[in-house]
């Protein structure tokens, strides 16, 4: 390895020796094609042209007016196949495809990760096979059919939790039987180096393009950015653009589930401990023998027990403070911004709306200016919502 | 503990002298219970079993397969902890000397304590650490730990693993190197693949460190290949675990089973039975 993915003392390369030489190939074909004019212009293209960036920095009038601070909405949902996770498939998918690889796998939790896979294999021609765990794959149906329509093989998990995690390791499993033609797209910043780094060079653009549009609108930085965290690309990507900037608060949401004090929770910063869970030293939901813990959270993309290493960095260096959002608060949150801006929001990004709800209600934070990152749009998760709030669909 | 353990080259002179290879077999600690699972390493070792692998359950081990999985979870189901493996150590160390080799994942050697970790280990008779997601770059804590206890710290090569990184890794194994047969992860395959005798002749020519095969290695014609193609030891996982699962309601028949199918293990090591 060039370089050892730590950050701080988080990071790092945990994996079977079988994966080192993949990784390896990975990390050198990453730094080459970083800073490749060609790969950029291509990446740029599709950017713009397939994903539709760049997204606007939405003002929310309504939402500020109720709550008293100004609140800026930086609009991931608006992306090509609804959420922030686009960015970065591009960005692998281009990679892999510069690397002649011939063969993605992906796991996917809320099923976000999985379609902007399954998409970007039938943009660049390459085939694609998602792992769920067979609970996501009961909650999500309907993204399963997305991704079967755009061409991918999506197989059930059984193991386990039958969720996020378990889709990792089975995708890790995978992986070690067949690196020679195949490339893992991981999906947010965990896993061994260089994937943290990597995912957050891709998610970076939401960072980029939000302090330019905020520096338009208001002339200045804001004072808090807010994102919410389950493995941790929507947040990093976004945080990227500030966390130079020392006056400007970052916040990062956690899926809190029935509550930090319950065993029901995905809130691994919150909650966790230091460990080893797929590839890096970080945080990790566990007991004390450091067997790893099922997560939960009402938002499919939340309920992982552990979190990108980078986030365990800010964390400990207490650069960014990281609150879980109730299961019960996320609801609300994506009833707010539903009923005062008629934008639905992933039950991932309700999170963060609801934690910019309570934020801009201390009185310390009145008048303040919010940014929160919408990472993803709301309709996959009709279902689940309309089965809380007693609804028939 | 009641035995002295023999070390690793003591039981590879041991059996190189009689023209055999080694015989390891491997059972997750508990699995399925604490007692069964004690009378099976009893079993291994009453039918031929020159040295032990003993792993430690993990909640998600990626470098396993389902066959391991499942004895991992019925292990932590049936309430083994990383203490009560250590117990389970000191038990066969109160009826055996061969060898004893854990192979655990790094996440359970953190959460005790690294140095604890081989304190413990070394306490209870362990002679060698293998943890599956430990690569050389992450090792540093370990080998302090190792060399301290005495307790040798084991590396994998596998197909991918080129020359120049298998100079690095013979200089910092102790005890055997962990040759990876397949391109995968843990469980029984139908036929052994020639790349991997080509693995063993490649790894032999870069280190005079014995070499045991596992991984995919479930019939005694597998033994036979590796041991022939240069490999000082084979160990067993995935085929003996297949057995316990498909004898669960019958613990007798389960214990016969795995002793008639380890004597053809073993059988299978004696160089001068076979034909390559």
């Amino acid at each position: 390895m060039i370089n050892n993915g730590k950050f701080g003392k988080y990071g790092g390369i945990f994996v079977p020796e079988l994966l080192i030489p993949a990784l390896e190939e990975l990390e050198k074909a990453f730094l080459k094609y970083k800073d490749d004019k060609e790969f950029n212009q291509e990446l740029d293209y599709y950017l713009k042209e397939f994903a539709g960036r760049p997204t606007a920095l939405y003002y929310a009038r309504n939402l500020s007016e109720k709550l008293g601070c100004k609140i800026y909405l930086k609009r991931e949902d608006m992306l090509h196949t609804g959420a922030h996770k686009i960015n970065n498939t591009i960005g692998q998918g281009l990679l892999a495809k510069y690397m002649g690889k011939t063969r993605l796998i992906a796991e996917t939790g809320a099923g976000q990760h999985g379609i902007a896979t399954a998409v970007v294999g039938s943009l660049l021609g390459i085939p694609v096979e998602v792992y769920m765990g067979s609970n996501d794959v009961e909650r999500q149906k309907l993204n399963v059919l997305r991704m079967e329509l755009s061409g991918a093989k999506v197989l059930p998990v059984d193991a386990g939790s039958r969720t996020l995690k378990d889709a990792i390791n089975d995708a890790f499993r995978d992986w070690t039987s067949s690196v020679e033609n195949t490339h893992y797209l991981i999906g947010t910043t965990m896993g061994p180096h260089p994937y943290p780094t990597m995912v957050k060079h891709f998610q970076s653009i939401i960072g980029r393009e939000t302090r330019a549009e905020i520096l338009e609108k208001e002339g200045e930085l804001p004072d808090a950015v807010i994102a919410c965290v389950g493995g941790g690309s929507n947040s990093i990507g976004i945080f990227s653009g500030f966390v130079n900037d020392e006056a400007v608060e970052l916040i990062g949401v956690e899926g809190g589930g029935d509550g930090i004090k319950t065993p029901r929770t995905g809130a691994t910063l919150c909650k966790g401990t230091e460990g080893i869970l797929h590839g890096s030293f970080s945080f990790v939901l566990q007991n004390n023998d450091g067997q790893i813990s099922e997560a939960h959270s009402v938002s499919a993309g939340l309920d992982y027990p552990g979190v990108g290493p980078e986030h365990a960095y800010l964390h400990s260096s207490g650069r960014a403070n990281y609150v879980a959002v109730t299961d019960k608060e996320a609801l609300r949150g994506f009833e707010l911004l539903s009923r005062y801006e008629g934008i639905i929001p992933a039950l991932e990004s309700s999170h963060a709306v609801a934690y910019a709800e309570k934020y801009a209600k201390m009185p310390e934070n009145k008048g303040k200016t919010i940014v929160v990152n919408l990472s993803g749009r709301g309709d996959k998760d009709m279902f689940l919502v309309a089965s809380e709030m007693g609804v028939e669909v | 503990m009641s035995f002295k353990p023999e070390s690793y080259q003591e039981m590879f002179i041991r059996v190189k002298s009689k023209n055999e290879g080694g015989f390891i077999p491997f059972i997750v600690a508990g699995d399925p219970d604490f007692d069964t699972s004690l009378e099976i390493v009893r079993t291994f070792v009453e039918n031929g079993a020159d040295a032990l692998e003993i792993g430690f359950a993990f909640s998600d081990p990626v470098a396993d397969g389902p066959t391991v999985q499942e004895a991992d979870l019925r292990a932590l189901q049936a309430g083994m902890t990383t203490q009560k493996g250590f117990e389970f150590i000191r038990k066969i160390r109160e009826f055996t000397s061969i060898p004893i080799g854990l192979l655990v994942y790094y996440n359970l050697i953190y959460q005790m304590g690294v140095d604890q970790f081989y304190k413990t280990a070394y306490e209870s008779g362990v002679n060698a650490i293998l943890a599956a997601d430990l690569p050389l770059e992450e090792s540093k804590d370990a080998i302090t730990a190792s060399k301290k206890y005495g307790v040798q710290q084991v590396f994998m090569a596998a197909q991918t693993t080129s020359n120049e990184r298998l100079e690095k890794i013979s200089n910092l194994c102790e005890g055997f190197l962990y040759v990876v047969a397949v391109m995968g992860v843990t469980g029984a395959r139908g036929d052994l693949q020639t790349s991997t005798v080509d693995l063993i002749k490649r790894v032999r020519s870069h280190t005079d460190l014995p070499l045991s095969v596992g991984f995919g290695i479930s019939k005694p014609e597998h033994v036979t290949n590796v041991i022939s193609a240069g490999a000082d030891g084979a160990i067993v996982a995935s085929a003996i675990l297949d057995i316990i699962t498909e004898n669960l309601q019958d613990k007798e028949t389960m214990k016969r089973k795995i002793a008639e199918f380890c004597q053809k293990l073993k059988e299978a090591t004696k160089k001068n039975r076979l034909r390559f």
